[in-house]
């Protein structure tokens, strides 16, 4: 019989307490600097040696738990007694290390009355480094070992583990940021209360008003939002059932180039689409122009303002709603339709009684999701919005602009927080109904019913128009590279991509990047290419754990990490730099709150693909893998991962692609050292400098799209146990 | 392995398992006995399969505790028990070899690859299988995964083996042999098994016991024999075989034996403590003795005949109300129609608590 002992996880909390130095150090650690017991400075000094020789007594409490976990850590027997004090060591760390690091910051005492209490401390502290994350991982997993071997999590010491990481990433990394910055809204501000303070900005008349019903002035930005969202989540959704049932219900020849679709939202940087539309419709547009030369009619600029941030979220998110649609008429049962003929009914009468009603859920959800994207979306508004401000762009003005008030931004980002909540939970219930339509293990063998003549013409005529638009679009945006200056010089020129991408080489023969763009597009890659491989990791082992495991509080965590993805990314932006600007964790402006950042706004695609990869795996694969002595670890390395590979390649890329476009909460964690090549296209576009951004988008989307070349061809495509109207597949054996 | 073994006494003591308000299994006490074959047996939802998975650790139970030899296993995960089971889908790892899934177990347990796989090619001699090791489990037959799924349980020499309904997914031919190489297996190596199925004829063959389930609870435990001849209740009664359900009266009780008045008829049955009152009694088919018209018994009219090969069945119509009746070696089928006395057999009949 295995016995095993907790003294990793204490070898991790002492490693980080007494040896490794505890604060973050100004140019990161050296390799010289890792040991630090006996440092002069107290910065550089380990948690035991500012206790013991700088007498930084708030340590000692760190180095008592430290201390009250090592009998119970030894390898030696495992009594319930020890378990218990194991479990309570770690919390107690833990705290300590939590209460210690907020209570004390850059100037003392954190809050007044701490200085009230126990008089001024004359000392200060810095964020946490290396020292202070290997403490707390180490505490965290000695009170889940802890909490294993009383039992809990099945006395599974991997699952309680992999539960108290992602617990406590949810918690620092989402929960932490949003309420700290939800409790920016309270900071009184000249001569107003806190309620005072959070009722002037909660209540503004910018947010609410709604002048525009009666004037010809904008309404508050809260109702241009929800307009908007409404408006583009509408005519989204429509579109996206008329191109999910050309594809998935006719005999439509060119099935295959609408599926590439799907792919085009993944790997468009967010302004592509606004940026073609400008180029179209814009002032020095190609309508305008030829509206001037022709008619001589001055279209003006109607391009900037909702009807173009509309337009160019319809074009964004069709495809988006035509993803979850296809699957939503992909997946309602063939043999439900064959019944229905087979009652009599006709063809328009099994559509109208039968698949529509059956797909009505799968609708609001592709509705709702398309709010919530329009909702989020930065990128649309920020280059076609004008003066009509959303939600996002208001937050952005608020940070960034001559205002700099934090407190109106976080006032503006709890208001679409709660928008996005809301959504969240009417998307919950709608998809929790949907159970009826789900796809069952069995084979289903019957062939999908025609589409009634009447649908499938409205269905062509609303779906092709809109596929052509939105293939100029795309030549449009990308033949602006070429030209010199859009409207007024159209001579073909490579002198953007000159500007951008210019290699040069120095007289002895080295090679210098002298384009503007190539250390954005460096950083950008190295920072997807380290978040990409966390993010999968992480995605993969919350789905593993919320799809295979079963314990008290699953539904909780699952809760947790589901509302986690619904906090659009600009609030996710300003909760970061509000929260990681000061100790405990003072991340601004370096490169992990990036990481972070790209790893929690990503998460989503890791934890999908692996649900749905899992819900195909058997899951009594894992228990005899269990069952045969393996240890947890040792199942999901050797059995789950190998049988999981098209998904782990899925989520990496997915992963790194998505990093790579991202622009919303991004936009307000650059810092000089690491600009973002989404930040630095959007830069340009700000500034007019539609040429090099063009030019920029162009190289970004050759190179996603090899990426996503790359996942086609490693994973293959998903294959349904049914028959296709050419020919029929054999079904899968089952055995 | 060595053929000496015995494996461990299990006692579950108390134990019980809630999923929130759904009670799974009720607490219950249950003792194996080492080197013996225990079937639960009961219809689907009875919570077998839940007890099962306690015993291997796949699930935690909500109260109780359980004992293996005389170690408390109840905290322990499923790898430190000492326990083997093989899955209804048998579970083999599709990306591994025959030899590779085999040696599995051993290599988690530290031993080294190469005398994982010696080990391994005896456990698939024991199950006839030898040679395949190379095979992908995809490239084997139903029958033959299933050998691979037992050998790669026994290569551990688990003090326990589970077994949960293994037999479900082979053709009824194929599921005949397996559990007599099932039983003979666990017989030659001195096992405890503890075996999960919803099939009576399975159990009936395989068992040293049979616990019979019915909603997350004990409905009855006992030999087969015990069981099938002297159930507690109607539910073991018609669940280990065809029975028919009577109502009759006690009408006095002696020396252990009960008068039971069945319509018109007098039977002298054990009383099984059962006091003078209305009582249920239970009727094997093949207990009810067909005779020609005017013989001794009920008068009867048979109103559905079916010819089955081996024995005739027949739905008879008295003031009983209707009976199933297996009348064996019949040469000729009685016509539907025709009247019978219909006489029982004290053999196959016997009185329950109502």
């Amino acid at each position: 019989m295995r016995r095993t002992s907790s003294l990793l996880p204490w070898l991790l909390a002492a490693l980080g307490t007494l040896v490794v130095p505890w604060h973050m150090q100004q140019d990161g650690v050296t390799l010289s600097g890792v040991f630090a017991l006996g440092r002069e400075d107290a910065e550089a000094a380990s948690a035991l040696w500012q206790a013991a020789a700088h007498g930084r007594f708030w340590f000692w409490p760190v180095v008592a738990a430290l201390a009250l976990a090592l009998p119970a850590a030894l390898p030696q027997g495992r009594s319930a007694r020890q378990a218990r004090v194991l479990a309570v060591a770690g919390g107690l760390g833990l705290l300590a290390i939590v209460l210690q690091g907020l209570a004390i910051g850059v100037q003392g005492w954190s809050w007044p009355w701490l200085a009230d209490t126990f008089g001024e401390l004359n000392d200060r502290q810095f964020g946490i480094g290396l020292g202070g994350t290997l403490a707390m991982l180490g505490f965290l997993f000695l009170l889940t070992d802890g909490l294993a071997r009383r039992g809990l999590f099945k006395g599974d010491r991997f699952v309680s583990g992999a539960v108290g990481l992602l617990a406590g990433s949810i918690i620092v990394f989402t929960a932490w940021p949003v309420l700290t910055m939800l409790s920016q809204m309270f900071t009184p501000r000249e001569s107003l209360s806190w309620s005072g303070a959070l009722l002037d900005r909660v209540m503004d008349r910018k947010i609410w008003g709604l002048a525009c019903t009666t004037a010809n002035v904008n309404c508050g930005v809260f109702w241009n939002t929800l307009m908007l969202a409404t408006a583009s989540a509408t005519a989204a959704t429509a579109l996206g059932l008329s191109f999910a049932l050309i594809a998935t219900r006719t005999g439509f020849k060119a099935k295959k180039a609408l599926r590439l679709l799907t792919v085009l939202p993944i790997i468009t940087p967010p302004f592509v689409i606004g940026l073609g539309l400008i180029l179209i419709f814009g002032r020095s547009g190609v309508v305008n122009q030829l509206a001037d030369s022709i008619f001589g009619v001055q279209l003006g600029r109607w391009i900037y303002g909702f009807g173009g941030v509309w337009l160019a979220q319809v074009f964004s998110f069709t495809p988006t709603a035509f993803l979850v649609l296809i699957g939503v008429v992909e997946g309602i049962s063939p043999s439900m339709e064959e019944a229905s003929t087979t009652l009599r009914a006709s063809r328009m009468r099994t559509f109208r009684a039968v698949t529509l009603p059956l797909m009505l859920p799968g609708l609001a959800n592709a509705w709702l999701v398309v709010f919530v994207e329009s909702l989020a979306d930065f990128g649309n508004p920020i280059v076609l919005g004008g003066s009509f401000g959303v939600l996002s762009t208001e937050i952005f003005f608020a940070v960034v602009g001559a205002q700099q008030d934090f407190g109106r931004a976080a006032a503006l980002a709890g208001v679409m927080l709660m928008v996005a909540l809301v959504a969240f939970i009417l998307q919950r219930k709608v998809v929790g109904r949907r159970s009826y339509v789900s796809m069952t293990g069995k084979g289903d063998v019957g062939l999908h019913v025609a589409l009634p003549d009447g649908v499938r013409r409205a269905a062509f005529a609303v779906a092709l128009p809109w596929a052509f638009l939105t293939i100029v679009v795309y030549l449009m945006a990308l033949a602006g590279a070429f030209v010199k200056v859009w409207g007024r010089d159209w001579t073909p020129t490579l002198e953007h991509f000159r500007r951008a991408f210019a290699l040069e080489w120095t007289v002895d023969g080295a090679l210098i990047f002298a384009g503007g763009a190539w250390h954005s597009l460096w950083t950008t890659i190295s920072l997807a290419a380290i978040a990409a491989p966390i993010t999968a990791a992480l995605g993969l082992l919350a789905a593993w754990v919320l799809a295979r495991q079963t314990f008290r509080g699953r539904t909780t965590l699952e809760f947790a990490l589901m509302l986690t993805f619904a906090v659009p990314g600009t609030v996710i932006g300003v909760a970061y730099i509000l929260t990681y600007n000061i100790p405990p964790l003072e991340i601004t402006g370096t490169a992990v709150i990036l990481v972070a950042c790209f790893v929690f706004r990503n998460l989503p695609v890791g934890v999908r693909s692996g649900v749905a990869a899992m819900s195909q795996l058997d899951k009594s694969l894992d228990e005899a893998a269990v069952t045969l002595r393996a240890s947890t670890f040792r199942t999901l390395r050797t059995v789950v991962l190998p049988l999981l590979k098209p998904a782990i390649v899925t989520a990496l890329v997915y992963a790194f692609v998505r990093a790579m476009t991202t622009v919303s909460a991004v936009i307000f964690l650059v810092s000089a050292e690491y600009e973002m090549a989404t930040v630095f296209i959007i830069n340009r576009v700000i500034n007019g400098d539609y040429g090099l951004a063009i030019a920029y988008c162009a190289v970004l989307i050759v190179l996603m799209m090899a990426a996503i070349g790359l996942i086609q061809l490693l994973v293959g495509r998903r294959r349904l146990g049914r028959r296709s109207a050419a020919g029929a597949t054999p079904a899968g054996a089952h055995t | 392995m060595s053929a000496s073994q015995t494996g461990a006494e299990v006692r579950l003591i108390g134990i019980g398992k809630r999923y929130g308000k759904v009670t799974a299994v009720k607490p219950l006490d249950l003792t194996i006995e080492g080197g013996t074959l225990v079937t639960l047996l009961g219809p689907s939802g009875c919570g077998k399969t839940t007890l099962l998975r306690m015993i291997a650790g796949l699930e935690q139970p909500t109260e109780g505790r359980l004992l293996i030899g005389d170690e408390d296993m109840t905290l322990l995960s499923a790898g430190e028990r000492n326990v083997s089971m093989v899955f209804q889908s048998y579970a083999l790892f599709p990306h591994m070899s025959v030899l590779d899934n085999v040696a599995y177990g051993l290599v988690s347990s530290g031993l080294r690859r190469r005398d994982a796989q010696e080990k391994a090619e005896a456990a698939l001699e024991t199950v006839g299988l030898k040679g395949f090791g190379a095979r992908l489990p995809s490239e084997l037959s139903g029958g033959q995964q299933q050998r691979v799924a037992v050998a790669r349980a026994l290569v551990l020499q688990p003090r326990v083996l589970l077994f949960d309904e293994p037999l479900s997914n082979l053709d009824a031919r194929l599921r005949r042999s397996m559990r007599e190489e099932i039983r003979a297996l666990q017989q030659r190596l001195g096992l405890t098994v503890v075996y999960v199925t919803h099939d009576q004829s399975e159990a009936l063959a395989v068992s040293d016991r049979i616990v019979v389930m019915r909603n997350a609870e004990i409905a009855q435990a006992g030999t087969p024999e015990e069981l099938y001849a002297q159930p507690e209740s109607v539910f073991v009664a018609t669940f280990m075989g065809e029975a028919n359900h009577l109502r009759g009266t006690i009408e006095r009780v002696e020396n252990g034996m009960a008068s039971v008045a069945l319509d018109a008829l007098r039977f002298a049955l054990p009383a099984r403590g059962l006091p003078p009152g209305p009582v249920d009694v239970v009727a094997r088919p093949e207990a009810i003795r067909l005779a020609a018209e005017g013989a001794e018994g009920m008068a009867g009219r048979i109103t559905r005949a079916t010819y089955m090969g081996s024995h005739a069945e027949y739905v008879v119509s008295t003031p009983l109300g209707e009976l199933f009746v297996i009348a064996p070696r019949q040469r000729t089928l009685l016509p539907k129609g025709s009247a019978v006395a219909v006489m029982l057999d004290v053999e196959g009949v016997v009185i329950v608590r109502p």
